[in-house]
Parts: C-alpha cells; structure tokens; sequence
C-alpha cells in the first residue's frame, strides 16, 4: 500500500466546511478483523493499553472469558465473549474485537458541538480531542455501535484513536501488530476489502453459508472492518444489523444552521433597503410635534419641543448635535423621512437626538 | 451607550456572524496529534522473559546514552525481524514493560536457609561460593557408581538442574553438557516447544 498516510483533515465536529479541500484525498487505511482466526487471546487488549498508557482497571469474574464487563474510559478495545445455542444442539462461541469502528459518516462527529473535539482525518481515522471536548456525552448518544465512554474524573470522552500517533509514522496499529495469529489485518482500505472478500469465499466454501464482511453502508462503511463467519447471527455479536447515523436531531441542526444564516443575510441585506429607501430617522416638525404633545396633554414636554427647536433654527443647539442643527433645513421639504416618522406616532416627542 | 451606538454595535455583530456563516476558519486545516512516544527513542533488541517460544522484542528507551543520561524504558513491541514471532506478542509478552518496571521485582540474590523462613540478602560471589560447595559436597555424598543391578551408571542423585524457557539452543547444549558431566540425571531445559 500507499506510504501517504497523511492527516489532512476532512471534517471536524460544528466547523463547516472544515477541510480546505486543496489536496486529494489520501489513502483510506482500514482494520480487518478476520474472527474466523481469532482466538480471543486478548493480546490486542494488552497492547492497546500499553501503548496508549492506560490504566489498569479491577476485573471480575463473571462467568465469561470476557477481561471487562464493558467498554470504559481507559479500556478502548474489549475482546468480548459469548456462547449462543444454535438450535440444532450446536452451540457457537461468538468472540469479537471490540473497539470503535471509524466509520466514514461517524454519527459522534455529527453529534459534537464543540468544535474541533472530533476530528475526522482523510485517512479514514476519527480521534477525538479531548482538549476541545466540553464533555456533553452527545457523541456517545449519537455513536450507532456504543463506543464512546466518558470519564466521571476528567468529564471528558475517550475512546480507540486507531493509534493515530502510530499510524501518522507510518506504523500499524499496536492491537494490529500484537495479534498473534493474524486475525487482525492492517493496510489500505481497497486492500483489506479484497482480503475479506476472499476470506468469505473460503469461509462459504467450508460451509458457512452466511459468513459476510461487516461494512455497513448505514454509516458510510467503517475502517475496522469484521469477516463475520456466522453473519446471521450479528445480533449475537452485538453488532447492529443496519447501523445508521441517528439523523433526525443533527440533520434539523443543520438545516436550522442555515435557516439562521439566511435570517442574519437577510435581516442584513433589509436594513441596508430600508435605509437606502428612507435615509435616517429625524424629529419631526415643530408644529406636529407641539401639537402632538399638546394632544396628549404633556404641556411640559410640548414647551420644550418648542423650546428645541427654537434653539436649533438659532444655530446653538445642544451639543450642537448633527439632527438638531440640520434637522429643519432637511425637514423643510416634504421628503419622505417625516412620512415615515410622521404624526401618528405617539413616541414622536421623544425621538433620540 | 445611546440607542444608536446600539445599532451600530448590531450591526457589527450581524455582519461577523454572517461572514462566519460562510465557514471561513484561518487556522490550518490540519490538526496536531499525539506526538509518537517513541519517534526518537533508542531501541535495544530484547527476547521475552517468558515461555519457550523466545518472541523477540524491541525495547524503547528514551534518552541516547550520553553522561548524564540514565536510559528509561518506555515501551516494548515485538520484533517485526524475527522470524519467530514476525512483530506480535500474546497478551502475556505484550505486558512485558510490567514485568521490567515492576517495584517487587528482585534485582538481587537471596537466600533463605535451610530450616528457615527468611530470605535474607547475599553477595553474588558468595552466593556463587556457597553453590560451588554445596555441588562438590552433593557429589561427595550422593554420587552412585553402580545401581542395585550392579551396572555401572556414574550418576548423582543429589541435585538438580532446571533451565530456563528462553536459552537459546547453544546454551542448552553446554548446561546439558556442563551437568551431564557432574554426573545430574534430574535435568530439564524447559526450552521446548
């Protein structure tokens, strides 16, 4: 494959249009875990937490081969367990590789407010960057495979980077390289998708009829892919049959993103014709405004109406204030500005120097 | 503020939030990652500690050797060169960094007496000293020269000697040989697989 594993960015969470577009898309990597190899030795568990220097957490015994009851914020990857009868007094052992599968259209990044906490990068790999991360956990709502995990110590969310750091040197993944009977496969995504493909071919010709690659198109396809031997029971894997980005909420988020910007241009673009239509506001004449005043019975406020404007046609107006000094001189013809102020208007008497 | 500087104010503060609405976003398009722990580390090829298959593994030390430096392991991977284990651990040796950093670990001989309950610190020479002389008394005391048949064996039945998983197969040849020769039947090299 490609050496080019660079880490352009092709979307980060709330920033439109985040990436600038300029470069061609790099090559997409991808992960493969054939489970028809895997022996659930958990190699990959161990590596994952050395790499990433995570820290031990107590386990329990609780009836299964299974390390940890479940994903948490410092257990990215899990190899879970399950037994499942099959009806004909077969039963199966289900193991599988548990960790977040990259999808191309991740539901997290489409779920994050804060921007820039989850970055989707042109190689396929989503990372979450826990420093912008506001810890609102909407992420983990909106992830369809129930990945993300939040911290109560640090209120942030973490999960699997597929080793970004590793993978931007050019090296594979740690669980990738740890696995001892291959069963994970690392390189690019075309690649890792002929190698599952020919691994089902064989995986159908030793009789399992259903076996399948797991890349569902719900999400845009995933870059960790699984080689699923026994691909009618997926449900027993704990892998959603059809996994969609939950898109009711985020996508109404977007439309009312644009709704907002179309409000703001326009909102914009009308004050500018409506100035341009009737020129700013201005007191309007003696005679209205006195009489006005006088209508309404604030004797007061009519003298110093009159008052005002007595002072202005004299050239010493108050503050010597533009309106005030050229407030008559552009009174004087019937412009459109008194029409728009005009008598109606009960508030004329107090209109703002 | 007058009901004018208001306006403008609103005005100003439409104008930026459609301007954002654009998407314009001047920082780089690109984003820092975590730097890789070991980008310039130094790298000591190493054999797991473990079982018999002898994985190889590289060692991640930070710091390049010089005075003042005391070299510090920051991780171990396998060994992509070998051609045992082509780069991958089991979860037992991907662990290992556990095993070289642990505080309980014993860095130095011990010894605990017989009868006794407490191990109690000892010199590696005179350790060694008092293993010399317990070999040459064990051979003084227990050596067989004929079996109850009468046939001639040559053997010493007073020790024995257990060898580790990962010596390699020049190292099991000579203790095999080394013990052989003090006549110890009870030998095991536990390096098979």
């Amino acid at each position: 494959m490609s050496t080019e594993l660079g880490l352009a960015i092709r979307r980060k969470s709330a920033t439109p249009a985040s990436s600038t577009g300029i470069r061609r898309d790099t090559v997409e990597i991808a992960k493969v875990v054939d489970i028809d190899l895997c022996i659930g030795c958990k190699a990959c568990e161990v590596a994952c937490k050395e790499w990433n220097d995570l820290p031990a957490e107590e386990t329990s015994n609780f009836g299964s081969y299974q390390s940890h009851p479940d994903l948490t914020a410092s257990t990215w990857d899990l190899m879970r367990f399950k037994e499942v009868e099959l009806g004909d007094g077969d039963i199966a052992w289900l193991i599988r590789k548990d960790s977040c599968l990259h999808c191309s259209d991740p539901g997290c990044l489409a779920a994050c407010p804060a921007p820039g906490a989850i970055v989707q990068y042109t190689n396929g790999i989503v990372n979450f960057d826990q420093t912008k991360c506001i810890g609102c956990q909407y992420c983990v709502a909106g992830c369809p495979f129930d990945i993300p995990r939040f911290d109560q110590k640090t209120k942030k969310v973490y999960k699997c980077t597929l080793c970004v750091d590793r993978v931007s040197a050019s090296l594979e993944p740690a669980c990738v390289k740890s696995c001892p009977t291959g069963a994970i496969k690392f390189g690019g995504k075309a690649e890792m998708v002929n190698y599952a493909a020919g691994k089902v071919d064989k995986l159908k010709k030793r009789g399992f009829d259903h076996a399948m690659l797991y890349d569902p198109s719900g999400v845009g396809g995933l870059h960790m892919m699984y080689v699923v031997p026994r691909g009618d029971r997926l449900g027993d894997y704990g892998l959603p049959s059809d996994p969609q980005v939950p898109g009711t909420f985020f996508s109404a988020l977007s439309v009312l993103r644009k709704l907002g910007s179309i409000s703001v241009w326009g909102g914009l673009l009308a004050t500018g014709i409506f100035y341009l239509r009737t020129g700013r506001r201005r007191p309007p004449p003696e005679d209205e405004a006195v009489a006005e005043a006088e209508r309404l019975g604030h004797q007061a406020v009519a003298d110093a109406e009159r008052e005002r404007h007595e002072s202005a046609l004299s050239g010493d107006g108050p503050g010597g204030a533009g309106p005030a000094a050229n407030g008559p001189a552009a009174n004087g013809p019937a412009g459109s500005g008194p029409a728009a102020t005009g008598p109606g208007q009960p508030t004329g008497p107090e209109v703002e120097r | 503020m007058t009901r004018r500087d208001f306006f403008k104010a609103s005005a100003a503060g439409g104008a930026a939030v459609a301007w954002g609405s654009f998407g314009f976003d001047l920082r780089p398009a690109y984003a820092e990652t975590t730097q890789l722990k070991i980008s310039r580390a130094n790298e000591v090829r190493t054999v797991c500690p473990y079982c018999a298959v002898g994985c190889s593994m590289i060692a991640y030390r930070i710091g390049d050797n010089a005075l003042n430096v005391k070299p510090t392991l920051v991780h171990i991977e396998g060994d992509p060169d070998s051609p045992v284990n082509g780069g991958t651990l089991c979860p037992k040796g991907a662990s290992t960094m556990q095993l070289a950093l642990a505080q309980n670990r014993e860095l130095r001989p011990r010894v605990r007496r017989a009868g006794s309950t407490e191990w109690v610190d000892i010199e590696w020479d005179k350790a060694l000293d008092e293993l010399a002389r317990h070999m040459k008394d064990s051979r003084d005391k227990k050596t067989v020269l004929k079996d109850a048949a009468g046939l001639e064996v040559n053997r010493n039945e007073g020790f024995g000697f257990v060898g580790g998983a990962t010596i390699t197969s020049e190292e099991g040849y000579l203790t095999a040989k080394f013990f052989r020769a003090l006549g110890c039947v009870y030998l095991e090299q536990q390096a098979r697989v």
